[in-house]
C-alpha cells in the first residue's frame, strides 16, 4: 500500500468521530445553546458503546447504548442550563468532567480488551478507480456519517424545521412571540447533540480503534467544538475541517513510522494545531462570521 | 350581534408589577380601535394576552361571543388574530419569504407570489427574496404586516406601528389600514401619539398604570384632553429655546467617509457637520440609516485608522483617538441603548457612575474612593429626580425612564463642552421626556454644544436650533429649525431630496 493510499483509506474514518460529534453540536449551537461537554459525552459514549458491544457482540446495540448514554448526560446539562438557566459554559464544563469520570469507571473492568473490527464495504466501480479508489472502501458508519452531513445541511438550509432551529437561535424572544416553544426546541436539539456525541465516542472505541484504553477520546471532543465555531456554523466547512484533521493525524502516524526526526509528541499535536489554524483563517473573514454567528448563542432564555 | 373580541376583567402581573388590572375591552369588526397610554401603561402586555403570547392571571376572553383560551400565538392565529409587534419578530439572517414560511403554510414560490400580490393591493411592496437584515425599518414593518395579512386575519393588532416611520410612510400606512377596515377587518391600533389617533381611529380606550381610565370617540375631544386622560395631569408645556449668542466651534466632522465592514451595518458617505457652543444640532432620520455609526464615530467607539482631522473636537483633530481620549478632551456621550452600553445592568448605580465620572477625583492611585463615589451618585439621583432606592440599586432594576435620567445626569454632571445624546427619550414616558428636554435646553443656554440624534421629529423641532437629516449614510445640509417644516424634513428622511 502506498502512503497516499494509506492516507486516502484512513482519512474519512479518522474524520468520522469528529464529524459525528460536530454535526450534533452544530444543531445544538444553531438553536442557540452552547454545550461544551462534548469531550465528556464522547468519552461516556465510548465506554458504554465498548462495554455493550463487548458483552452483546452487537455493534448496533453498542451504538444505541452509547447514544442513550450521550442523551442522558446531555439531559443533565439541559436541566442545569435550560431548566435552571445556569451559565452554559460552566454547565457544559461540569458535565464534561462528569462524563470523563463515568467513562473511566465504566470502562475500567475492560481495560486493554479488544473487539473485532467490523468489515469494510467497497462501493462497486468507485472502489476500483485508480488513486482515489481507497476512499470508497470504508465501514458503513463512515458512509452514514457523511450522508448525514448532507442531510443536516439540507435540513438547516432548505426545510421548515431548519428555519425554526435557526430562528430560535437567532432571536428566542421573537420566536416565542410568534408561537414557537423555544425551550422544547432547544431541549430536543441538546438531546440530538448528546446522541451524536455518544455515537461519536462509540465509533472511536468500537470501530476506529476497537480497544479500550482510558482517556482514548484524547481531546477530540474539543476539536469538534472548535470545528463548529471555526467552521462558522456551516455544515460544509465543518466537513472540511474534520477531513483535514483526519488526514493530518494519519500523516503524523506515517511520519512517525518513517522515523522523521521530530519528537512524537510534536507530531501527535500537529493535526490539532494545524486544523485550528486553518479554521481560524477561514473564520477570520469578518463578514462571513457576522452573517453566520448564532446571535443568542450561550445566553440563558426564560420561558 | 356579539362583538368580534371581548375581554372582561383581564389582569396580568409580572412579579411586582401589575401590568394589566381588570381590563374590559370590546372590539367590533370593520373598525379601528385605539389603545392609548404612556410607556409602561400596559398596552403591549394587553396585546400579548390577546395574541396568546402571555396568559392572563384572571379574566375572560370571548371571540365572536364564545369563551376561548389562548394558550399560544398559533391558537390566536387559528381564530383569525394577527399581530405586528412593537419590537419586530423578524429574523435578520433569514430572507423575507423564509420569515413568512415560519408561520404561513405554502411553498416558497407560492408565498413569494402572494407577497407580491398583497404588496400591489395594499401599497406594501417588498422584495420576497431580500434578506431581512438588509431592509430598512419601514420595509421590515411592511414584511410584518404582510406576514399577518397572508393569514387573512379578522383582527389585526399593530403595536406602536408609527414610532419607527417617517411622516410620509405614516400616511401610507394609514391608507392601507383604512382599506383593510373597509374590507371589514377589525384593527387594534396602539400608540401614544394623540394626533394620529384622532386622525385614524373610530374609538379609543385609554390605559393608565394597567387600568382603563376612559373609553371615548377620539374625534370628539382635543389632543389636550386625551393627553390629560393619558398621563393623569395636564401635559407639560414645550420648552422652545430662545435664540442667543453662539460660542466657538466645538465639534466638526468634515467630509467623513466610513466604509463599514459589518454586513448588518451602514456605511457613511461624505458626512459634514459643525456645532458651536450654545446650540443644539439635531440629527433627524429613521434609525438604521447610520445613526449608530455616526454616534460611534463621534464618540470614539470607532476610531479612524488615519485622517484624524476628519473629526475636530475643541479645535483639535481627534478622529484617530479612542473614546477615553475624546472624553478627556471634553466630550460626553449618552448612547441609545441604556442597558449594555449606557450602563452595566447588574452593577450598582454608584459603580455605573464611576465608569465615566472616574476623572472627577473618584479614583486615587488606582483605588476607588467609595465615599466620593456614593456622594457623586447620590447628588446625581437627587438633582435629576431619579426614582430609585439609592446609589446601591442595580442599574437594571430601574425603569427605562429613570435609568435614562440617571445616565443623562451622570454625563451632564461632568460639565462637558460637547454632549452627544442618541435617542434621549426612547421608551421614556411623557413626563420624564419633557424633563430631559428641559435639561438639554438648560445646558445649551449654559453654553454647551449639543448634538441630539433622534427619531422623534416633534422632539427635534422642540429643542433644536438646527437640523440635519441622516438618510442611507448621507447627511443633509443643515437647516434652521425656524425656517423649515416637519413636511420638509420628512422628505429628507425618505430621501426624496438629494
Ligand atoms: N416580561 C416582562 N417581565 C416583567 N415586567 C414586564 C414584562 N413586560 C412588561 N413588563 C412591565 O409591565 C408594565 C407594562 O409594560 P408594557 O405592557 O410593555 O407597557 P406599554 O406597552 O404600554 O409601554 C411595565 O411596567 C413593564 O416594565
Ligand atoms: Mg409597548
Amino acid at each position: 500500500m502506498t502512503i497516499l493510499a494509506f492516507i486516502l483509506a484512513g482519512t474519512l474514518a479518522a474524520a468520522t468521530p469528529l464529524l459525528l460529534a460536530a454535526l450534533g453540536e452544530l444543531i445544538v449551537e444553531r438553536a442557540g445553546v452552547l454545550n461544551l461537554g462534548l469531550e465528556g459525552m464522547m468519552a461516556l459514549g465510548a465506554a458504554v458503546g465498548f462495554v455493550v458491544t463487548y458483552n452483546t457482540h452487537s455493534p448496533v446495540l453498542g451504538f444505541a447504548g452509547a447514544a442513550l448514554a450521550g442523551i442522558a448526560l446531555s439531559m443533565v446539562f439541559a436541566t442545569l442550563a435550560l431548566g435552571f438557566m445556569a451559565n452554559q459554559v460552566a454547565a457544559g464544563l461540569a458535565i464534561g468532567v462528569l462524563g470523563l469520570g463515568l467513562s473511566s469507571l465504566i470502562g475500567k473492568p475492560l481495560e486493554s480488551q479488544t473487539l473485532d473490527a467490523p468489515g469494510k464495504l467497497a462501493i462497486p466501480v468507485l472502489a476500483d478507480l485508480p488513486v482515489i479508489g481507497p476512499l470508497f472502501e470504508q465501514d458503513v458508519v463512515v458512509y452514514l456519517t457523511f450522508g448525514l452531513a448532507v442531510v443536516i445541511w439540507a435540513v438547516l438550509n432548505h426545510s421548515k424545521l431548519g428555519l425554526i432551529i435557526r430562528a430560535v437561535g437567532e432571536n428566542p424572544h421573537a420566536a416565542r412571540a410568534i408561537g414557537f416553544r423555544v425551550l422544547r426546541i432547544r431541549l430536543a436539539a441538546v438531546a440530538f447533540g448528546g446522541a451524536m456525541a455518544g455515537m461519536a465516542g462509540a465509533y472511536a472505541s468500537t470501530i476506529y480503534t476497537p480497544l479500550w484504553a482510558d482517556g482514548m477520546i484524547a481531546g477530540r471532543g474539543w476539536i469538534a467544538v472548535a470545528l463548529v465555531v471555526f467552521g462558522t456554523w456551516a455544515a460544509g466547512r465543518i466537513v472540511f475541517g474534520a477531513v483535514l484533521f483526519g488526514a493530518l493525524s494519519l500523516g503524523g502516524l506515517i511520519a512517525q513510522a518513517a522515523g522523521v526526526a521530530l519528537p512524537s509528541q510534536l507530531l501527535a499535536s500537529l493535526p490539532y494545531a494545524v486544523t485550528i489554524v486553518m479554521l481560524a483563517v477561514i473564520s477570520s473573514n469578518r463578514r462571513r462570521m457576522r452573517l453566520n454567528t448564532v446571535a443568542s448563542l450561550g445566553q440563558p432564555f426564560a420561558g | 350581534m356579539a362583538p368580534l373580541l371581548q375581554l372582561s376583567g383581564v389582569s396580568k402581573r409580572y412579579g411586582g408589577v401589575q401590568a394589566n388590572a381588570g381590563i374590559d375591552l370590546s372590539v367590533d369588526a370593520g373598525s379601528i380601535h385605539a389603545i392609548l397610554g404612556e410607556n409602561g401603561a400596559g398596552k403591549s402586555t394587553l396585546m400579548k394576552l390577546i395574541y396568546g403570547v402571555e396568559r392572563p392571571d384572571e379574566g375572560q376572553v370571548l371571540w365572536q361571543g364564545q369563551a376561548v383560551t389562548l394558550s399560544s400565538p398559533s391558537d390566536a392565529r387559528r381564530l383569525g388574530i394577527g399581530m405586528v409587534f412593537q419590537h419586530f419578530s423578524l429574523f435578520e439572517t433569514l430572507s423575507v419569504v423564509q420569515n413568512m414560511a415560519l408561520i404561513v403554510p405554502g411553498s416558497k414560490g407560492e408565498l413569494a407570489a402572494r407577497i407580491r400580490d398583497l404588496g400591489a393591493a395594499f401599497g406594501l411592496s417588498v422584495d420576497p427574496q431580500a434578506m431581512v437584515h438588509a431592509l430598512s425599518v419601514g420595509e421590515r414593518q411592511r414584511v410584518e404586516i404582510i406576514r399577518c395579512l397572508l393569514l387573512n386575519p379578522a383582527l389585526l393588532i399593530l403595536d406602536e406601528p408609527t414610532s419607527v416611520l417617517p411622516p410620509q410612510s405614516v400616511a401610507l400606512l394609514f391608507d392601507t389600514l383604512r382599506a383593510l377596515r373597509a374590507k371589514g377587518m377589525a384593527i387594534l391600533f396602539i400608540s401614544h401619539k394623540l394626533e394620529e389617533i384622532r386622525e385614524l381611529c373610530d374609538t379609543a380606550t385609554i390605559l393608565r398604570q394597567g387600568r382603563v381610565t376612559a373609553r371615548l370617540d377620539p374625534r370628539q375631544g382635543t389632543a389636550h384632553d386625551l393627553a390629560t386622560l393619558m398621563i393623569g395631569r395636564p401635559m407639560p408645556p414645550p420648552v422652545h429655546p430662545t435664540p442667543h449668542g453662539l460660542g466657538e466651534e466645538r465639534l466638526a466632522l468634515s467630509n467623513l467617509t466610513f466604509a463599514n465592514d459589518d454586513p448588518f451595518g451602514v456605511s457613511l458617505t461624505d458626512v459634514s457637520l459643525s456645532v458651536r457652543g450654545g446650540e443644539i444640532l439635531g440629527i433627524a432620520g429613521i434609525s438604521g440609516n447610520g445613526q449608530q455609526e455616526l454616534a460611534a464615530l463621534i464618540s470614539g467607539e470607532i476610531a479612524l485608522k488615519s485622517g484624524g482631522k476628519a473629526v475636530m473636537l475643541m479645535g483639535q483633530p481627534v478622529g484617530d483617538l479612542g473614546a477615553a481620549a475624546r472624553r478627556q478632551r471634553g466630550l460626553a456621550f449618552v448612547p441609545e441603548d441604556r442597558l449594555g452600553r449606557g450602563a452595566v445592568p447588574d452593577m450598582s448605580l454608584a459603580d455605573n457612575a464611576l465608569l465615566t465620572a472616574h476623572s472627577r477625583g473618584l479614583v486615587k492611585n488606582g483605588f476607588i474612593n467609595r465615599k466620593l463615589e456614593r456622594a457623586f451618585t447620590a447628588d446625581c439621583i437627587a438633582r435629576f429626580d431619579v426614582r430609585t432606592s439609592g446609589p446601591q440599586a442595580e442599574a437594571g432594576s430601574l425603569s427605562g425612564g429613570n435609568l435614562q435620567k440617571f445616565i443623562m445626569g451622570r454625563e451632564m454632571m461632568l460639565e462637558p463642552s460637547v454632549l452627544l445624546v442618541a435617542q434621549p427619550t426612547w421608551g421614556v414616558d411623557i413626563g420624564a421626556a419633557a424633563d430631559i428636554r428641559q435639561r438639554l435646553v438648560a445646558m445649551r443656554n449654559a453654553g454647551a454644544a449639543i448634538v441630539v440624534i433622534s427619531e422623534e421629529i416633534d422632539e427635534l423641532f422642540e429643542i433644536c436650533d438646527r437640523l440635519q437629516v441622516l438618510h442611507k449614510g448621507r447627511l443633509s445640509p443643515s437647516v434652521e429649525v425656524a425656517a423649515t417644516s416637519v413636511a420638509k424634513i420628512g422628505t429628507y428622511m425618505i430621501g426624496a431630496v438629494a
